[in-house]
């Protein structure tokens, strides 16, 4: 019997219209354990370096966690993975919700689709009976609209449901695909999606998922529930409220913004606004909130509720959470209500809530610096607001301007030409990044802009503050139950990093400490996109009820598979290094490696250049950031190494070419 | 035939559907605690408690699954509350042939709540930590009666079903066999 998870994926070709359920090899569980690990070893067996985002070759994968369904609290995601138009390199989004467990109770780990369907269809998966339906009637559909209506006429109020809008319909580089309060945004799947002309996956799933050791399982679920309690009731002090409490991050129930709206950049990443958020300011944020917010509500077995249901006069309810409450706003200089207005409809539409603000900002700077002009805009409201919404419905429509709008600043910019790319200035990997401009470099930051090949932040950062501590009695005061650390030296680390003086940004940490921290937040984000974890609950949270020291004995209790710290380290570096090396034949090299250039004012070109190589070699990459043949040969990844000399990347010295 | 007063803990289970944010906890530790060995798997189609759920109407009701039902009632019932139209028989407990709810997934043998029997309190309210489920005991006097065994029970149902008669007979028939 195979535990935690069911041991099938369910493979279907969209070309021929073929389903069918294989069973998955328990040895790849143990290897790259399951969601964004086992993803990445399908990807990089079938889907070969020349493939197109939009070629049929492409696979789009639904991959739930290791541990999705279970009764580890918050452990929910869908993993979805595929080559992103934008980026070419592997789109990895997660969503929370419903969709992961439900695949698992309906007994698969994973949907895989090849191939392209000739017509609109979705997919609806009942258990063991499993249909490509068409879609014709749902084309255009919001994302939302489309899963109410798929429910109905299914006659399944449980089934759950993730579908694209009409962004993804027509192919927008930064579609996401919404699932009631969740979304994967990233990267443009909602466009692969759309290109394979599947509009929806519809699933309903009423079989068990298996548990190796019920007792033992149970214990450390308790164990979990009962810090979470805790933690909740104790916030983390001298940080900003979102981070004192877990949550993913609890942006619909904490009001104060303060923070958000002085500290990060409005418009096209450009202005900071001090001072912004005065009484009020916050008051009628207040007042809007509590309008439109119906309530917060949860994802499966989570106690945390950090989504809400937003209803706004007039205008259907939808599901919201974490940072889109803000990036709207913010990119057109406007107010709380206007934010949750065009969110509403950019959640039907189904576009990325950190590009599709950001790219509209960035079209209406071309237009104001002369670069694009009025006749590019045909009928463009004059009121700001107006103007967002009109450039929201050309993106999605890809009329007009829309049309190379519609593929994100980077690639919209080469079009454009005329010096539009000094416009593009916030992306990363050519994907648009949060609009924050700061003024020290931080060395762990500058690591984690780097190399984060999620290429975002967020599915990066966590575990250790992010800024040190005034006093050294407060810090004290935090390491004292800081018991997640992998090892101690963490905690002197953290006590001997002032705000100020020698010890303070950007030569402390030191490039060796900064190595240590960051390779610790990465492999929690990894760890939990293996196991379906929320961040909210784990990696993204300072002294969160996951981490390194109680994950393998969830495994081993959980999945049935031995595991300790050791062999779980090995495992995620093993996926990390194969996302890479998927990434590397990809073409992605040191150069690609870079923050935005106005991230910080304050740069330091030789501590930068040591620190990625430092970190490079820390990781066993060469100094191209290619995984070397002897670090390929301590995680078993040999047939990477072949790979590699075999196209020339390395030679047979191990050196790249 | 009226007997003694006897002391009988009656347990409520008070439910808060404003608090409830729809994450189902109840549902998954239902099933996972009704497993056989205990906790050995989860499956929220075989819980106790389900709750219905319509996030775009703002509707979180959970609902504990009462006594089997041999047949459907005869009309339905469908409430607005403060302008939220539930679905039908949305508050009904009955494991009923009009619905899949409250019934094993397979077997299509009927589920009913049994206050986690053994258990220092309900597991579903154990796990709804926002307190929509709450639980609550009291004590009442009651009037002792006397208890109907389970085979008249079911028999009862029988005859309800197939009429007396019928069940009369093969009873006959039944034990001229032996
Ligand atoms: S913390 Fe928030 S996002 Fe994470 S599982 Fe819980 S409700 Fe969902
Ligand atoms: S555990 Fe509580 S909050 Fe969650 S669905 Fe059940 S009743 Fe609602
Ligand atoms: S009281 Fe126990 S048996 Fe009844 S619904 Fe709750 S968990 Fe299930």
């Amino acid at each position: 019997m195979r535990y935690a998870e069911t041991g099938f994926n369910l493979e279907i070709d969209l070309t021929r219209g073929n389903i069918e359920k294989v069973a998955t090899d328990p040895k790849d569980t143990e290897l790259y354990l399951g969601g964004l690990g086992t993803n990445t070893k399908i990807l990089w067996d079938r889907v070969p370096p020349e493939t197109d985002a939009f070629s049929p070759e492409n696979l789009l994968i639904f991959g739930t966690g290791l541990l999705c369904g279970t009764a580890a609290t918050g452990c929910n995601r869908t993993i979805v993975s595929t080559i992103s138009p934008q980026t070419k390199l592997m789109a990895f989004s997660m969503m929370g919700g419903y969709w992961a467990p439900e695949l698992k109770y309906a007994g698969y780990d994973k949907v895989v689709l090849r191939g392209k369907s000739p017509d609109l269809v979705y997919i609806w998966i009942n258990n063991d009976k499993v249909e490509i339906r068409d879609a014709s009637h749902l084309k255009g559909k919001g994302a939302i609209e489309t899963a109410s209506l798929l429910q109905k006429e299914l006659k399944e109020p449980k089934a759950q449901v993730a579908a694209i809008g009409l962004a993804g319909e027509n192919r927008v580089f930064y579609a996401s695909i919404e699932q009631g309060r969740s979304s994967a945004s990233r990267g443009g799947i909602g466009a692969v999606m759309g290109d394979k002309n599947v509009k929806a996956i519809v699933v309903r799933g009423t079989q068990d998922i298996n548990i190796a050791d019920p007792e033992k399982f149970m214990d450390l679920c308790y164990e979990v529930n009962d810090y979470i309690k805790w933690r909740q009731e104790n916030p983390i002090k001298g940080v900003i409220p979102i981070l004192a409490i877990l949550g993913s991050p609890q942006e619909m129930a904490i009001h104060d913004e303060q923070w958000h709206t002085e500290n990060f950049s409005w418009g096209n990443a450009r202005t900071r606004r001090k001072g912004f958020w005065t009484d009020e300011v916050s008051e009628e944020w207040l007042e809007t909130m509590n309008k439109a917010r119906t309530r917060l509500i949860s994802c499966y077995n989570c106690p945390i509720a950090c989504g809400a249901t937003i209803s706004l006069p007039g205008l259907p309810t939808y599901m919201m959470k974490c940072f889109t409450k803000l990036t709207y706003t913010m990119a057109a200089m406007s107010n709380l209500e206007f934010g949750l207005t065009i969110a509403q409809r950019a959640t039907e539409y189904g576009v990325d809530g950190y590009s599709a603000p950001q790219v509209m900002a960035f079209a209406l700077e071309l237009l104001e610096n002369g670069i694009l002009s009025d006749t590019d805009f045909p009928d463009m409201p004059e009121d700001n607001e107006g103007r967002h919404f009109y450039l929201l419905d050309k993106i999605v429509r890809r009329e007009g301007i829309g049309d190379v709008l519609a593929n994100g600043t980077h690639w919209a910019a080469k079009e454009i030409g005329n010096g539009a790319e000094e416009y593009a200035h916030n992306n990363i990997k050519k994907q648009e990044q949060l609009p924050l401009k700061l003024s020290m470099l931080n060395p762990i930051y500058f690591l984690m802009y780097c190399t984060g090949e999620k290429i975002n932040i967020t599915q990066i950062e966590g575990q250790f503050p992010q800024a040190a501590f005034p006093k050294r009695e407060q810090r004290e005061k935090f390491v004292k139950d800081w018991f997640q650390v992998p090892d101690d030296k963490f905690k002197q680390y953290f006590l001997d990093w002032e705000p100020r003086g020698e010890n303070s940004n950007p030569y402390y940490p030191t490039v060796d400490m900064t190595c240590d921290i960051v390779d610790w937040q990465e492999m929690m984000h990894y760890i939990d996109d293996a196991l379906g974890m929320c961040a909210g609950l784990s990696s993204f949270h300072m002294k969160p009820p996951y981490h390194i020291h109680n994950f393998p004995q969830f495994i081993t209790a959980g999945a049935g598979i031995e595991m300790n710290e050791e062999k779980l380290k090995q495992a995620a570096k093993r996926y990390r290094t194969l996302l890479r090396a998927f990434n590397i034949n990809r073409g992605m090299r040191r150069k690609d490696e870079k923050p935005p250039e106005d991230h910080w004012k304050k740069r330091f070109p030789e501590l930068e250049k040591e620190l990625l190589d430092t970190y490079y070699v820390y990781k066993g990459w060469n100094e191209e950031g290619i995984p070397t043949r002897e670090s390929l040969h301590e995680l078993g990844l040999d047939y990477v190494a072949e790979d590699f000399i075999s196209r020339g990347i390395l030679t047979d010295e191990g050196k790249s070419s | 035939m009226t007997g003694e007063k006897k002391k009988k803990i009656i347990k409520t289970i008070r439910i808060d559907v404003d608090k409830c944010h729809g994450c189902r906890a109840c549902e998954m530790i239902c099933s996972a605690f009704h497993a056989k060995p205990r906790y050995s798997s989860s499956n929220p189609a075989r819980s106790r408690i389900r709750v219905i759920r319509d996030p775009l109407a703002d509707i979180y009701v959970p609902v504990y699954a009462g006594e089997y039902t041999v047949a459907e009632c005869a009309g339905r019932d469908k409430y607005t509350i403060n302008g939220k139209e539930y679905s039908e028989c949305a508050f009904c407990r009955a494991s009923c042939p009009s619905r899949a709810d409250f019934k094993e997934p397979d077997s299509g043998l009927p589920l009913k709540c049994d206050m986690c029997e053994g258990e220092d309190e309900p597991l579903c309210v154990k796990w709804c930590t926002v307190d929509a489920l709450v639980v609550e005991e009291r004590e009442e006097e009651v009037e002792e009666e006397i208890e109907q065994e389970e085979l008249e029970v079911g028999l009862e149902e029988l005859a309800s079903k197939y009429g007396m008669n019928t069940i009369m007979d093969a009873i006959s028939r039944l034990s001229k066999k032996d």
